[in-house]
């Protein structure tokens, strides 16, 4: 098998959330973030999260991810119980987290030399990832140089170079205009496409949710919990104009509804 | 390399485009006046060269003018064949080195295990609850008054002023580099985790190069302390260095030396300066 089948190979697993609590404080100044959150995204599943800001979407990635302790329940991926951060779980931040000591190409080889994969191996892998994003020809920039899509984009080929098992996914076009977002979308889902990785995606635009996922799961905040789940069936490869179907349409009224009341609910 | 558009580049535009509207005087006026608008390199020659112009100039006034006694204050061009003459007859260069090997032994030592410590202090949090309190206790006590104690304890050879260099600047790189490596954002840390690396290579791999910027500007900064703290402890007790022949020039009345000895360590600050923004630049090109 050579690098390039190495890296491409599909390779993913599930995530399954039972009963995660998350509990920040302690005593009478305890703030309860999560709590009886289960639920479960099978291999290869495009899975999307929304939900308000604050509500707790972003804590239970970083629970998956193992960066962030859980206050009770389990998380297990692949199987394996997570317990501390690891390469298995590739994530791809909000902010803009490339190392800018690092070039792009420096940056999508990150994860291959900390598993001291020998060098070739690891350059046919930067070339195909970021030939995969679009930005071969940035290979020597420094992420300084770049824009926020395209640092988002080395971003995302950053972590798939690591050939993770799931790849998480907290708000990555939350900063970026509405252009950029929608062929950040697109690229996404080509992506994962070739890949066939099981994505956990949070974020609190609705049209985003509903145009990238097979299941959308709708959350509500303090404490966070899963109010519904949502199939989405639009077949694939699916077309931005997708958002002025009826159907569509139909679909993000529920959702907003679900938002809604839970903005009543607090008030 | 292509750049992408940086924050300043709205404000040029505008500045150009006021320029083309035939108002030279009026938008030059403008650009000088814009808070944080480049200047171009020409000008910012001449303003340098003229300031300094002005200062040798006043000074030449002062003495040419007889306002202040050529005792206190020696003309320029003395000051300028002293130097020459101290550089012909070997002198000035014995002088220099011993100054040079003061600072640069009292630097480096102080360098070598302020950076690695610093950046363990401001990555791990019970390091820093041991270090800090103690720290920043003497980081407020005036090294001067530690200069009896030192010839007490070890004399007066090199050995004193290079703990008087070490001792005025350490505590101040541990306290900077520390604020520097806290400062390291955190999801660049969590990244690191997700693509696997280890805790314990996290100072090396992450927060290392990330503030190394950082530190290099630390270093440059308390280079320029160690040339202050070389001249306090020369002046007490040495026989060799800049801040000795100062000492032995006023006694003398010889002005024009005192004067030299204080151009010569500014220039040499200014070399040292120059070499860390060099260094800065050739490893940390991303910074720029």
């Amino acid at each position: 098998m050579d690098a390039l089948t190495l890296a491409t190979k599909p390779k993913s697993a599930d995530i399954a959330i039972d009963n995660v609590a998350l509990r920040y404080g302690k005593g009478d100044n305890a703030v309860l973030a999560l709590d009886g959150i289960s639920f479960h995204v099978v291999p290869n599943e495009f899975c999307v999260i929304v939900g308000p800001s604050g509500c707790g979407k972003s804590s239970l990635l970083y629970l998956i991810a193992g960066l962030e302790e859980r206050t009770g329940g389990m998380i297990s991926v692949g199987g394996k119980p997570v317990t501390e951060p690891g390469p298995d779980r590739g994530m791809v931040f909000q902010a803009y987290t490339l190392f800018p000591w690092l070039t792009v190409a420096q940056n999508v080889e990150y994860g291959p030399k900390r598993k001291s994969m020998p060098a070739a191996e690891r350059r046919a892998i930067v070339e195909h990832f970021l030939h995969e994003v679009g930005l071969a020809k940035f290979a020597n920039h420094y992420p300084s140089q770049l824009s926020g899509g395209m640092k988002q984009r080395v971003a995302i080929a950053r972590a798939l170079a690591n050939d993770p098992q799931v790849l998480l996914m907290d708000e990555p076009f939350g900063a970026l205009d509405s252009q950029t977002r929608h062929s950040m979308q697109k690229l996404l889902l080509r992506i994962w496409d070739h890949s066939k990785k099981t994505v956990l995606f949070v974020t609190h635009d609705i049209d985003e949710a509903i145009l990238l996922a097979d299941r959308v799961l709708v959350m509500s905040g303090r404490p966070g919990q899963i109010k519904k789940e949502i199939r989405v069936g639009f077949s694939r490869p699916r077309s931005m104009d997708l958002v002025m179907e009826p159907n569509f349409i139909a679909m993000k009224r529920e959702i907003l509804e679900l938002l809604k009341n839970d903005e009543d609910e607090e008030h | 390399m292509t750049l992408a558009p940086n924050a300043t580049s709205p404000i040029s535009h505008i500045v150009t485009t006021s320029v083309d509207k035939n108002q030279p005087g009026r938008s030059a006026w403008k650009a000088v006046t814009t808070p944080f608008q480049a200047v171009s390199r020409p000008l910012s020659i001449a303003l340098s060269v003229l300031v300094w112009g002005a200062v040798i100039g006043g000074w030449f006034a002062l003495t040419y003018s007889g306002a202040v006694k050529e005792m206190f204050l020696p003309r320029p061009e003395s000051v300028l064949f002293t130097t020459i003459n101290m550089a012909l007859d070997g002198s000035l260069w014995e002088h220099v080195l011993a100054s040079v090997q003061v600072v640069l032994i009292g630097f480096v030592i102080s360098s070598i295990v302020a950076v690695p410590l610093g950046l363990t202090m401001g990555t791990y949090r019970i390091v820093q609850a041991a270090l800090d309190p103690l720290v920043n206790f003497i980081r407020y006590l005036p090294v001067t008054s530690f200069v009896p104690l030192f010839i007490l304890w070890i004399g007066i050879g090199i050995e004193q002023r290079v703990a008087v260099i070490i001792f005025g600047i350490f505590f101040q790189q541990l306290v900077m580099i520390a604020d520097s490596a806290r400062s390291v954002q955190r999801d660049l840390v969590n990244a690191a985790y997700t693509l696997g690396t280890k805790r314990s290579d996290t100072v090396f791999h992450i927060v290392f190069p990330a503030t190394l910027p950082n530190v290099l500007d630390v270093l440059r900064v308390t280079m320029g302390w160690a040339w202050t703290y070389l001249v306090v402890a020369e002046l007490v007790a040495a026989r060799s260095g800049l801040g000795y022949i100062s000492l032995k020039a006023m006694r003398g009345f010889q002005v024009d030396v005192i004067f030299m000895a204080i151009a010569m360590i500014g220039i040499l600050g200014l070399c040292t300066d120059q070499l860390f923004r060099g260094i800065r630049r050739l490893v940390a090109p991303w910074a720029n």
